[in-house]
């Protein structure tokens, strides 16, 4: 069936903010979408509340609001845009769930507006539990023994049926967040209650554990004529009981006969058939490892993180082909892009294995729960490319950044044999290495397998790489062996194919890519990625290297892409003229290198991932385009950048490089109390501190130096001020900045995790004049090309810088998007040689726009279990969005809102409340605070210091005890009343999940309640309360429109 | 031990030896299925031929005979990149290596296999000879000269027999089946006749069956050892009984029908290639294994990738290229025998 010509204007919906089971891959989805609605000459609107996504660039929608996905927000936006149709299937659960709450709520028929892909019935016999049961009974498919329970008591009967443990799902929630699995009704009670609370329908399912099943998963592909194809299959490492984006992952299965495997695709496509998706879908099934006997565990009617690891592993295009099949074609219509010359209507062959890597937050957050269960941790994933199981997981382990170069964790040698064969016992973050430790002190591969169920054949495979003690790829080992490049073509070499997307393997005869390469008449260079998403490198230098990419091509030269995360847009096959999905460690870059003979290597986009081997790389005598390597190297090495510092007459915190704990005691005594902690070449803050005593520099320097950190320890005195953030561009002549950032919370907040506002509100035109001028003289002194980001603290009037990173920061593309600078593209042509002026800019702060924008961070808490909420140094956030607004008080509203806050006032049927706990130094400030709640009508709570306080200054408040001091009526039970709306909860001394502040802050995050641990964060809180804005009342600002 | 596969071009490529240690002379062809390699190797339609898997671990759930569809190996040869030396699955009961030593078949690993494909596919089929020491003059005039003959003969059964007993009664001609092809039909209530492929047609009609049924086999159906059995079948089409033809099956009938066949480039084998149906316009995915098609217009299924002919309908009998019984590959088109069925009973009704 050709195109459905009807459809003219089509409302696209992101997947907002990146949190921890929804990342890159739908920006990846999303943008794909597009272009192919654009292809067809389709309108697009497009909405995401995440501005550092390549979806909401002008080039790939018409309509752009960055605002937030709220269901009246969505409402307003299809009464003003009126598009004919709304795309659901590619913006990940949030983009589902408001296409569905539209579609029942009938406002899409009344509005004239088509959902185009699966039809609602289609979605709710997936979505729903109950309904999914049915019709896979129906159909004969066999589905794990579960009730869906509304209450605890239900949960708890159907156990003593089936027996323990079960598992528990909540409904329509993230990610399996708020799901686990007991072992006793005890367990089951407390998970059940939670797993209701986070459900936004109240619902969970109890089922029967079948952990230690194998896990599989099908890519599956359907048309609206019913034709149905499986794009990929992907077999999990961990059986179930791990979450299939916290598992190791294979592609394609490995240890299914034929007859297995065949079931499985056939039961797949009979359960497409039978829900009538149209588009991209995945099945979860579980198999018994010793028997046909399997269950449907579940499908997700849309396109997800599984379909953007089985695009990259395969090379079909799963979100580009659910586009054109929700426009009307059929599979047998749709080219393979790969080939050029088949159709989408084929399954893909591989010749190769793909394996997939999480990326955990753990090395940040050593107080979370590392235990890997139904509910996904990691926040990111590497994918490995190569010829044998082997090969390519060593991959994924060098490239997953974890500083290891093949399996031996050297945590793990001093352990006892007893206490790894104990560890064998939970899976965590570390299963991967604790099996390889076990087998290299002899435990047996079946032994293992009885222990932990992994499939013997995985543990095989790691048995060969101790066997052959590989450690890292040859070449490491002097025998300088070339690796050979073959292509990912989707056909196992059956047809010819277009698309330069290459892997290397060791062994073999034919290098791929030379032909590619010789007949290339270009100048080339290789742009590197970011790697994994993870705390502190998120999505927007993915967002930053393609736009270096696009213009390069733009401007003649052919350009090479390294990078191993499968979620990007970057590692689309055609972002770049060529893509390796390798790893970005030096010597697979090298290879690279010495194949491509390229004029250079951009470094400074790819965040710190990239920049780390800028230096490396030019020892080696590769050209590092951009700012020099030495520069960077300043910026890094403490010494050398105190004494440019030093030399240009600008001054910085005063501080220290230390590496024992004596050293640190008498640098913190030298600078006085509070100090700053952090390791030198951090990324995100990592490990980063601020000591507020000796008994906290202890504790530090025990984690830091159990970790191995090779490098000195800095310790600086910490300065509380107003934090300005600022990137710029310069030519070495020139420094453009494009915008002056404000954040609302002091320093103490890592930037990553502070409210950001552009323009900066509260500084006078002598600051702005100064911060220009030091900007300049740190740019030139660096002789820097292309980006720069410094962050400045303002204390007692004088400027000071805390940090500089040549190169593009986290906030480029939000501030490219509000200014109109396109900073990356300017960047990358300054980089190369010309000019700010000759490209139309000139040396000052950009013009800025009628609109304030505010960058609001979003944390995923509630997925990590026993990690302090309590912002500090160290970053936090997983994710960001942004508010547009004519001013500060509208912003800030709707990034809050964006973010997930709930912005009530109480009303007459329901009262509200705040509970406060502050530490002493808050004190001071806070009756400011809690004069505006209760202004706005709110009933004030507090811990017994917070409210004596608040007495003293003639409040009425309600004291209430510690958790530890009464069981009845404490924190804990005032939270779970109801009756708190917000809390704000500062406290000194945090991390540690035994302190009761940070017991509270958990319960918050549990229970859903805003919990502000900055007095900054919760006076911008409170202001956005009093301003009086609402969901209906803010302008709904198109920025595609904003800056021309 | 190193080992060598010389192909006809006179391109070599050195890697390792594996299963039985000797040297091997056929047409070499590519199979891109991911899992099957079972069902691959026991395949007789591979009768004389080196298979090269193209994907590159091939023996990771070991041998399993319950999945076997011949006792023996139809390859000579079996190239693969990596064999599993330590497999793993529930059922296995052995690995690749000591299967292909058992059944006397040479096996080569380690080399390039997809440079190999890729030089198949770009040149067409060819033929190579594996050997144990370096490739002489003479190992590429053997691998230019070979060919093969009377290949249906050595796959064929020997002697009548009566293999199910069921309400409809199925002659099958068997010019190398699959066992996928009687299992399809014990499902469906059939009595099968499994006859030798030179059955004469006066034989066949004594049987009296309901249907008839052509099962896939090796080589080119236009070869002159064939005609006779072309001229049987255009007499069993005359005498008005459905005719189920798969694969070779298809190819032969339409011989008999008056169509004429042609050597495709590298063939199609594997478990991924596309057909479409004519008449609703409805894509299945289906397992093949074969080096010729029919050339024909009115085909009733088509290959989407390069749009040759994939099945023939001739009213009461019709005939497909690809393999709906599958084993190795997907199930989808196992409906076609039902439909054989549905003729069947009308037939057999009178």
């Amino acid at each position: 069936m050709p195109r459905d010509k009807a459809i003219k204007k089509v409302l696209v919906i992101g997947s907002g903010p990146i949190v921890i089971g929804q990342a890159a891959e739908f920006d990846y989805a999303g943008t794909q979408a597009c272009r192919v609605l654009r292809e067809d000459g389709i309108k697009i609107v497009l909405v995401n509340s995440n501005p550092a996504t390549i979806m909401t660039d002008k080039n790939i929608a018409d309509s752009i609001y960055i605002e937030p996905l709220t269901l009246t927000t969505i409402k307003r936006i299809i009464e003003k845009e009126r598009p004919d149709s709304i795309l659901s299937g590619l913006g990940g659960q949030t983009g589902l769930t408001l296409c569905m709450q539209l579609a029942h709520e009938g406002f899409l028929e009344k509005n004239g507006v088509r959902l185009l892909g699966s039809s609602p019935e289609a979605i709710d016999k997936s979505e729903d539990r109950q309904i999914f049961k049915e019709t896979m009974m129906s159909i004969g498919q066999p589905v794990i023994p579960s009730v869906i329970a509304n209450d605890v008591q239900t949960a708890v009967d159907f156990a003593n049926e089936t027996g323990y443990p079960i598992i528990v799902r909540p409904a329509f929630t993230l990610g399996g967040s708020g799901g686990g699995i007991a072992k006793d009704e005890a367990a089951l009670r407390d998970i059940a209650e939670n797993g209701l609370a986070l459900s936004p329908i109240s619902q969970i399912l109890a089922e029967k554990s079948i952990a230690g099943w194998k896990e599989i998963e099908f890519e599956v592909m359907r048309d609206r004529a019913g034709n149905a194809i499986i794009v990929c299959s992907m077999e999990n490492f961990d059986p179930v009981g791990v979450h299939t984006g916290d598992s190791i992952v294979i592609a394609p299965t490995v240890t299914l006969a034929d007859k297995e495997y065949q079931m499985l695709r056939s039961a797949s496509l009979a359960i497409i058939q039978a829900l009538g998706v149209e588009g991209g879908c995945n099945c979860q099934l579980a198999l018994h490892p010793h028997s046909f006997e399997y269950a449907v565990i579940e499908v997700n009617p849309r396109v997800s993180r599984s379909s953007a690891l089985a695009s990259k592993a395969t090379g079909y295009p799963i979100a580009k082909v659910a586009t054109k099949i929700a426009i009307g074609y059929t599979l047998d219509e749709i080219p393979n892009a790969v080939t050029g010359t088949t159709f989408a209507a084929f399954e893909p062959s591989l010749d190769y294995v793909a394996v997939k890597l999480p990326k955990w937050p753990f090395d940040k957050f050593v107080y979370a729960q590392k235990e890997l269960g139904t509910q996904m941790k990691a926040t990111g994933e590497v994918m490995a490319i190569s010829d044998t199981f082997e090969s390519a997981i060593l991959k994924a382990v060098r490239g997953a950044e974890l500083g290891l170069d093949g399996l031996d964790l050297p945590r793990l040698s001093d352990k006892t044999d007893a206490q790894i064969c104990e560890l064998l016992n939970t899976v965590t973050d570390q299963r991967l290495f604790v099996l390889y430790e076990a087998i290299k002190r002899g435990v047996s591969i079946d032994d293992l397998h009885i222990i932990t169920k992994v499939d013997r054949w995985f543990l095989s495979g790691l048995y060969n790489i101790k066997a052959a003690s590989v450690r890292r790829f040859p070449r490491l080992d002097g025998t300088a062996k070339q690796l050979i490049y073959k292509m990912v073509d989707t056909c196992g070499g059956e047809f010819e194919a277009q698309t330069p997307y290459f892997y290397s393997i060791e062994n073999g005869t034919e290098n791929e890519a030379l032909p590619f390469i010789q007949r290339s008449n270009k100048p080339r260079i290789i742009v590197l990625g970011s790697g994994p998403i993870r705390i502190g490198q998120g999505i927007e230098f993915d967002y930053a290297c393609v736009h270096c990419v696009w213009t390069l091509r733009s401007i003649g030269y052919e350009v090479i892409v390294i990078n191993n995360n499968p979620e990007t847009v970057s590692t689309d096959f055609d972002t770049a003229d060529r893509l390796y999905f390798e790893p970005l460690c030096l010597d697979d870059v090298m290879s690279i290198v010495d194949i491509e003979k390229p004029v250079g290597v951009i470094a400074s986009f790819g965040g710190g991932t990239a920049i780390k081997l800028a230096n490396k790389l030019h020892e080696r005598g590769v050209k590092i385009i951009g700012t020099s390597a030495d520069s960077i190297d300043i910026c890094e090495n403490r010494e050398r950048f105190d004494s440019l510092l030093e030399q240009l007459g600008i001054k910085r915190p005063r501080g220290f490089s230390v590496t024992t704990e004596a050293e640190a005691l008498s640098a913190a005594e030298r600078l006085g109390f509070p100090v700053l902690m952090r390791p030198s070449y951090v990324l995100g803050g990592q490990n980063m501190i601020i000591a507020f005593s000796a008994e906290d520099i202890r504790e530090y320097m025990k984690i830091i130096l159990r970790q191995r950190q090779e490098n000195p320890v800095l310790i600086d005195k910490y300065l509380e001020g107003r934090e300005i953030e600022v990137d710029a561009i310069c030519d070495g002549t020139d420094v453009l900045i494009p915008g002056i950032m404000e954040h609302i919370e002091r320093t103490g907040i890592h930037s990553g995790d502070s409210i950001a506002v552009y323009p900066a509100a509260n500084i006078n035109a002598e600051m702005t004049a100064s911060i220009f001028t030091i900007t300049e003289k740190i740019c030139k002194a660096l002789d820097t090309r292309g980006l720069i980001n410094i962050q400045y603290v303002l204390f007692d009037g004088e400027v000071y810088v805390i940090e500089v990173n040549p190169r593009a920061s986290r906030t480029v593309p939000y501030i490219s998007k509000v200014t109109g600078v396109p900073m990356c593209e300017l960047a990358t042509k300054v980089s190369l040689g010309e000019s700010l002026r000759g490209l139309g800019y000139s040396s000052g702060i950009a013009k800025i726009p009628p609109y304030v924008a505010v960058k609001v961070p979003v944390f995923s808490f509630e997925k990590l279990a026993g990690l302090d909420t309590h912002l500090g140094p160290e970053m936090k956030s997983t994710g960001e969005v942004l508010g547009i607004g004519r001013n500060l008080d509208e912003a800030l509203y709707k990034g809050l809102v964006a973010a997930g806050y709930k912005i009530e006032l109480p009303c007459s049927s329901k009262g509200a409340g705040v509970f406060l706990t502050v530490r002493d130094s808050d004190k001071a400030e806070i009756g400011d605070i809690a004069a505006k709640f209760a202004q706005l009508g709110f009933s004030l709570y507090a811990t017994r210091g917070t409210a004596r306080l608040l007495e003293s200054r003639g409040f009425s408040v309600t004291a209430v005890e510690k958790i530890y001091k009464c069981a009845e009526n404490n924190t804990a039970t005032l939270l779970e009343s109801g009756k708190i709306n917000y809390i704000i909860s500062t406290s000194e001394r945090g991390r540690d999940p035994a302190f009761d502040d940070v017991k509270i802050r958990r319960k918050a995050c549990t229970l859903g309640i805003p919990c502000l641990t900055s007095i900054d964060t919760a006076t911008a809180l409170v202001s956005s309360l009093l301003s009086g804005y609402g969901e209906d009342n803010t302008e709904l600002v198109d920025i595609a429109g904003l800056c021309n | 031990m190193t080992a060598y596969l010389a192909l006809e071009n006179g391109l070599v490529f050195a890697g390792a030896s594996f299963g039985s240690q000797k040297e091997a002379t056929g047409e070499v062809v590519f199979a891109t299925g991911m899992t099957g390699y079972l069902e691959t190797l026991t395949d007789p339609s591979y009768y004389g031929q080196i298979i090269l898997q193209t994907f590159p671990l091939i023996g990771n759930y070991g041998v399993i005979p319950e999945d076997f569809e011949s006792p023996a190996i139809g390859a000579r040869a079996y190239i693969v990149k990596e064999p599993c030396q330590a497999p793993s699955n529930f059922r296995s009961d052995g690995i690749i290596d000591t299967f292909l030593c058992k059944h006397g078949i040479t096996g080569l690993c380690g080399i390039d296999t997809r440079a190999l494909t890729k030089i198949i596919r770009n040149h067409g089929v060819m033929n190579g000879r594996i050997t144990l020491t370096p490739p002489t003059e003479a190992d590429f005039a053997l691998a230019k000269s070979h060919s093969l003959s009377d290949v249906i003969a050595a796959v064929s059964c020997r002697a009548v027999t009566k293999t199910s007993e069921g309400t409809y009664r199925i002659a099958l001609l068997d010019f190398g089946a699959k066992r996928g092809i009687t299992t399809e039909l014990k499902k469906r209530d059939c009595e099968i006749w499994t006859l030798p492929f030179d059955t004469p047609a006066a034989e066949i009609a004594k049987l009296k069956p309901h249907g008839i049924m052509l099962s896939n086999g090796p080589g080119d159906p236009s070869a002159p050892e064939n005609a006779p059995i072309v001229r049987t079948l255009k007499a069993l089409y005359d005498m008005g009984i459905p005719i189920f033809g798969i694969c070779l099956g298809h190819q032969l009938l339409a011989l008999a029908m008056g169509h004429k066949t042609m050597k495709l480039k590298f063939g199609h084998r594997g478990a991924n290639q596309p057909v479409k149906e004519a008449s609703t316009g409805r894509v299945f995915i289906t397992s093949q294994n074969h080096g010729y098609a029919v050339i024909a217009k009115n085909s009733s299924f088509i290959n989407v990738n390069d749009g040759t002919c994939e099945g023939l309908d001739y009213g009461g009998s019709f005939s497909v290229q690809f393999h709906p019984e599958a084993r190795g590959g997907p199930l989808d088109t196992g409906f076609l025998f039902d439909r054989f069925m549905e003729r069947v009973s009308i037939y057999a009704k009178g």
